[in-house]
């Protein structure tokens, strides 16, 4: 661990020394990252990657967004420099990004996470981008210079309504879709709490635009071995299949999962 | 260091094998772990057809170990042979189908099936999930059940025979007798303790079956017990499994009665666990002047303890 950097009482940015796992990024995927085996949980954690760190154009580092809730998140949020932690990876089906005409970038609270490396990818691209950002105050709102140096257009929303938009984020979304007219005209991603990345999804179909959503599942190992994270996806005759998020996902076409049977 | 093993006319180069349900269809691993160093690949249980397994959540973690019921989700054994057994084969895994089956005739079929296949090193039987009502339990809690699965399936193959045991039963070593008597090459011990836990604050079950499988170091204990009174109770070799997190622990299961393990929850914990403790077992061996792992089974010291003086 290079440095924990914390950006409040309850969230840190903990960059690790993973330039192998950097080198592989691809927006969207997720490392499985352990601070230390202790008697309450023995198994690691998902965490989107969140920055892929360049120094002099070498990739030396990548990063993960975390929030103090559990017992792991507990103990990353305590790290110290020089501290080690365990992290595999990168895991998991990336964003695509080639379809995007616009990308709209959809984030609850620490749902930010898979968009900075998104967004680094979209701009390289020239791709315009909107990141709609909801959290509960606005001393939760983090990083938004990074992306406004991206060139992101920002849709702010707080739940207490102390920056942009009183509530929650996908009211900014639907007056924007409503007011985007043609199919097909925005690519939307949403990463964020579940019945977020539902409400966006439904949004999206409504509005005839394609979403695809990062969900987050009770994780067992990351690769596919012990069949905990499963999804319930329309397979082609419109029935539910349980799909392992950590290799089928965790990015999924918002159409695609049964939110009904989630 | 001779670190090969036999169950039954099966030839293992290490006791070392990844457990069923815990390592997917081993394919899934083919990237990060070398399938032929493994003693041996379990597979995660299979019907005769596909199955979808119980709604999420479907693990939870507990103090030293996990509860899971994923209840037996798989693509059913065509599917298997096609899709995965190939690389497998071509990895040169030594690949132990685990198979499930809600009547004989399907355990017999799934069988069946396997046993046209080249690739497959032998047949786990599951009689002893306990997340799932008509898969298998219902045979594995009776001894009636237990012979008559294990007498089903060795009249339609010639691949090692070993059938999978509940601790949920008051007498493990009454169960490995009845599978010894029925033909059973070998016995694994112990699936997964059935467990419950429950969310506090919301008074839900953290579970969505309610009830799950305890799995992980919680256990260990309690399979080493097993493992001893079985050994105690037959000559066919032992498959030990319980809370196996590194060589001290595969050891302490060796001694207690193990031909060979299974490793499972650690997996999940640590992917690379794997080379952790084959490295370790060498080292062990090592240490203690031995040359073979076999010289290890059953060879717990009982005899009476010295006085310590005073
Ligand atoms: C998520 C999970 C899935 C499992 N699935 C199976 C299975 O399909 N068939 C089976 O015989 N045992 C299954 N088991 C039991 C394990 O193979 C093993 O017997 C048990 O977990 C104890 O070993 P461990 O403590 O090393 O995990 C499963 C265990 C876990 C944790």
């Amino acid at each position: 661990m290079l440095r924990n950097t914390r950006l409040s009482d309850d969230y840190n940015v903990l960059t690790l020394a993973a330039p192998q796992i950097g080198e592989l990024t691809q927006p969207g995927q997720f490392v499985m990252v352990k601070a230390g085996v202790t008697i309450d949980s023995i198994l690691r954690r998902p965490f989107s990657i969140f920055e892929v760190i360049r120094e002099r154009e070498r990739i030396t580092a990548i990063s993960i967004l975390n929030k103090r809730a559990g017992t792991n998140t507990r103990a990353l949020y305590a790290l110290e420099t020089g501290d080690q932690v365990a992290c595999l990876g990168p895991l998991g089906r990336p964003f695509t990004t080639l379809s995007a005409r616009h990308a709209w970038m959809v984030a609850g609270g620490v749902g930010l996470a898979p968009f900075a490396t998104l967004a680094e990818s979209l701009a390289s691209s020239a791709t315009p981008m909107t990141l709609f950002y909801g959290a509960r105050r606005a001393r939760e709102l983090f990083y938004l210079e990074y992306f406004e140096r991206l060139g992101a257009r920002l849709v702010l929303a707080t739940e207490d309504g102390s920056r942009g938009i009183r509530g929650l984020v996908t009211v900014p979304l639907e007056v924007a879709l409503a007011e985007l007219g043609s199919r097909d005209a925005a690519m939307i991603y949403a990463c964020g709490p579940e019945p977020m990345l539902e409400a966006v999804a439904t949004l999206a179909t409504r509005y005839g635009q394609p979403s695809e959503v990062s969900v987050e599942r009770v994780m067992g190992c990351g690769l596919g071995g012990c069949y905990s994270c499963v999804v319930p996806v329309r397979d082609a005759a419109n029935e539910s299949r349980f799909v392992r998020s950590c290799i089928g996902g965790p990015v999924f076409n918002g159409a695609d999962i049964m939110w009904e049977k989630c | 260091m001779d670190l090969r093993v036999t169950i039954g006319t099966l030839e293992l180069p290490n006791p070392i094998i990844a457990a069923s349900g815990c390592f997917g269809y081993g394919v899934e691993y083919d990237e990060i772990v070398d399938l032929s160093r493994l003693g041996g690949v379990a597979v995660k249980g299979l019907f005769l057809k596909e199955r979808d397994g119980h709604p999420p959540p479907r693990i939870a973690e507990t103090p030293a170990g996990m509860l899971n019921a994923i209840g037996l989700q798989g693509i059913g054994v065509h599917r298997f042979v096609r899709e995965k057994l190939p690389l497998l084969r071509e990895r040169g895994a030594r690949t132990i189908v685990n198979i499930c089956g809600t009547t004989l005739d399907e355990y017999a079929e799934v069988a069946r099936v396997l046993s046209d296949h080249e690739g497959v090193s032998a047949l786990e039987l599951n009689i002893s999930c306990p997340n799932i009502k008509e898969g298998g339990i219902q045979f594995g809690c009776s001894l009636v059940g237990t012979a008559q699965v294990t007498s089903a399936v060795r009249k339609v193959t010639r691949l090692p025979v070993i059938p999978k045991l509940t601790p949920n039963v008051t007498d493990v070593p009454s169960f490995a007798r009845a599978a010894q008597e029925s033909g059973a090459d070998a016995v694994s011990l112990v699936n997964t303790f059935l467990a419950m836990a429950i969310d506090v604050e919301t008074r839900r079950p953290k579970l969505s079956n309610l009830l799950g499988g305890l799995s992980g170091p919680a256990i260990r204990p309690i399979a080493i017990r097993m493992v001893w009174e079985c050994f105690n109770a037959v000559r066919i070799p032992i498959l030990g499994m319980g809370g196996i997190t590194d060589a001290t622990d595969v050891i302490e299961f060796m001694l207690a009665g193990s031909t060979a393990v299974q490793i499972g929850t650690a997996n999940f914990a640590d992917p690379f666990v794997w080379n952790k403790v084959l490295d370790g077992l060498d080292d062990y061996l090592r240490r203690h002047q031995m040359t073979r792992v076999t010289d290890l089974i059953g060879q717990i010291d009982t005899s009476p303890r010295k006085e310590v003086p005073v």
